[in-house]
């Protein structure tokens, strides 16, 4: 009785979840080994891996994976060297400072993706603000819309809060007065960092760096709007397949193989920190 | 030849001294608290002499080196911190082992000295455990041999005993006033605790408003306290009206009219039959302290506190008229309170 009433409350987050996640995953898979053709589109009835053979033959396919996955990498590399030392400020600030900083930090995230990336190609287009300067300085103009760089410094840019409340968040449990102990015991400020605050925020950074990673690999407005048309990432290759080439099927096989390497990287990552430093951090 | 001496040190924060113009000498190998209310500035005291605080003005001159303006990590001393402030990702030898390691002492000896450490405190069992996995008396424990590892030339304790129970609070005072013994290390306890600052230390430093207003050896303090504020904070104490002279080499006081404030400890004070002691009075309330009899008696002095050693018989009655006696020269004449 007890345990039957415990399935019934918890049915309106099951169903949620259900519906909006579960189903519409699933009907991906099976979207993903049905039969296309550009004639009479997808035939529901009909299976196949042909999708499947398509995306592992063909080396475009790897090229976009190979750039998704190492611009991922770079962003949340480059989120862990910012927002690690910004979450540390943040939360060694005084009383209203602080408050003020982590809105400021927070801020970005009540404003459209878009419109932020729109911002950065305003700033980084051929007759941007930042060309605009290297040629007020006597340099020549620099192509940076349109290439990788563009996109990575946008990600950065948005992904940042995700890295810096984690951090934030382990660091508040930390004992400033640790780091006095350590410093009584002869150990340089680059040492308690190094040795006493860095292994204790681990969880936080790896929790960030998760967060920035799987957002980043299936980002679509940012590659989208500052890669341009040939600077593909794959979440910008699904949309092309269901909607510029109609092709369902092979945008749902990339959708599908996109979630699997995503989980593939994040649970290798998370088992190798974990395996490190599970008796030390409980 | 003082081993630790801080010449009119002084911390102002704006406007506000927490520490003024304060001096103090240690002789190697004493046992000193630093003994007050809350926000004395005490721990700013310990902060200043560890270097986590900025000194405003004065010296601290440590072993005749002048470490005024030293960095913490340069000036060598062990310090214990209320909180323990364990590292919580290490273990209990690997957190001794720490200030060894900054030391770049070999693994051979530093093996050999964090098992010595250990032994001292009584973990040697505990050496591979995490902090989270001890109790707080252990963490203690473990603090202290962090501390003492390094062989630092002053032990510095901020409050070490504040934050166990009060078993465990009596067992630990003992601990490490036997360790202290033992390694005979100099040591500054800073507490807020009279009873643990007498228990343990060789002088006790009575500290108010920012400012020292006693220093002298636990006993002496209790017997002879300066101030008012002294002779509350540092055990129970009847406050009474008298005068105070002295007829030759003995200081005389006496109860009753006069402008001076007496302080007479309520054990000091027997009761005996009605009309027979210097003063009549009738019982209040009765509490019962376990090893002793606590009685508040209405006098024509105002209410005065007695406690009587519990001696196996049945205690007075509320409401027994009872003569209270005491010897006059335990009355000890007090001078005003300092003002913040």
């Amino acid at each position: 009785m007890k345990a039957l009433r415990g399935y019934l409350l918890t049915g309106p987050a099951f169903a949620l979840f259900a519906g909006l996640l579960i189903l519409p995953l699933g009907l991906t898979l099976v979207l993903s080994f049905n039969v296309f053709d550009y004639n009479t589109g997808v035939d529901a009835d009909a299976y196949t891996l042909d999708h499947y053979a398509e995306v592992f033959g063909d080396s475009y396919f790897y090229e976009v994976f190979f750039r998704t996955l190492w611009i991922s990498a770079l962003t949340t590399l480059l989120c862990v060297l910012i927002g690690v030392p910004e979450a540390y400020i943040l939360s060694r600030m005084k009383a209203p400072w602080r408050s003020v900083f982590l809105i400021l930090i927070l801020t970005p995230l009540l404003i459209s993706v878009v419109v932020r990336a729109f911002g950065w190609s305003l700033l980084l287009g051929a007759d941007g603000l930042v060309n605009q300067a290297i040629q007020a300085l006597g340099g020549n103009p620099v192509k940076l819309l349109y290439t990788p760089f563009a996109v990575v410094i946008a990600l950065v840019h948005v992904m940042l809060p995700f890295m810096v409340i984690p951090v934030w968040t382990s660091l508040q449990r930390l004992d400033p007065l640790a780091e006095q102990a350590a410093l009584s015991l002869g150990a340089s400020q680059a040492t308690v960092m190094r040795k006493v605050v860095l292994p204790q925020i681990l969880p936080g950074v790896l929790s960030g760096s998760l967060i920035v990673f799987g957002l980043a690999a299936s980002s679509f407005a940012i590659p989208g709007l500052l890669g341009g048309r040939r600077l593909k990432m794959v979440a910008t290759l699904i949309y092309d397949q269901y909607l510029a080439e109609l092709n369902w099927p092979l945008g749902a096989t990339v959708a599908v193989l996109l979630l699997v390497l995503n989980l593939v990287v994040m649970l290798t990552w998370n088992r190798i920190i974990e395996r490190r430093y599970k008796k030390a951090l409980g | 030849m003082a081993f630790l001496s801080l010449e009119g040190l002084t911390k102002r924060y704006a406007d506000v001294a927490a520490v003024a113009d304060t001096n103090l000498t240690i002789e190697k190998g004493e046992f000193v608290s630093l003994l007050g209310p809350s926000g004395c500035g005490k721990t700013t005291t310990l902060q200043m002499i560890a270097g986590f605080v900025d000194v405003t003005e004065g010296r601290i001159v440590l072993d005749g080196r002048d470490v005024t303006h030293a960095k913490p990590s340069s000036r060598g001393l062990g310090v214990v911190f209320q909180s323990y402030a364990l590292f919580p990702h290490m273990t209990v030898a690997d957190n001794v082992a720490f200030g060894l390691l900054m030391r770049k002492v070999a693994k051979s000896e530093r093996d050999e000295r964090v098992r010595k450490a250990l032994s001292l405190v009584r973990l040697d069992a505990h050496a591979e455990r995490y902090p989270r996995e001890l109790s707080g008396g252990q963490r203690q424990r473990v603090a202290l041999a962090r501390a003492l590892v390094i062989t630092p030339p002053v032990l510095l304790l901020d409050e070490p005993l504040s934050n166990l129970d009060a078993n465990l609070r009596e067992e630990m005072q003992y601990e490490i006033r036997r360790i202290q013994r033992e390694v005979g290390i100099t040591t500054l306890m800073v507490t807020h605790d009279q009873s643990e600052a007498l228990s343990i230390s060789d002088r006790v430093v009575v500290m108010e408003a920012g400012r020292i207003t006693q220093i002298d050896a636990p006993y002496r303090l209790y017997e002879h306290p300066r101030t008012r504020f002294i002779s509350d904070f540092v055990g129970k104490a009847n406050l009474v009206g008298g005068r105070a002279g002295s007829a030759g080499q003995q200081e005389v006081c006496k109860v009753g009219e006069g402008d001076f404030q007496l302080s007479l400890r309520p054990e000091k004070i027997r009761l005996t039959e009605v009309g027979q002691g210097l003063l009549d009075g009738e019982i209040r309330t009765r509490f019962f302290l376990g090893s002793q009899w606590l009685y508040r008696v209405e006098t024509p002095l105002g209410e005065l506190t007695v406690v009587r050693p519990n001696e196996g018989s049945l205690p007075l009655e509320d409401g027994t008229r009872v003569g209270l006696v005491w010897s006059t020269e335990l009355l000890r004449p007090l001078e005003e309170d300092v003002r913040a």
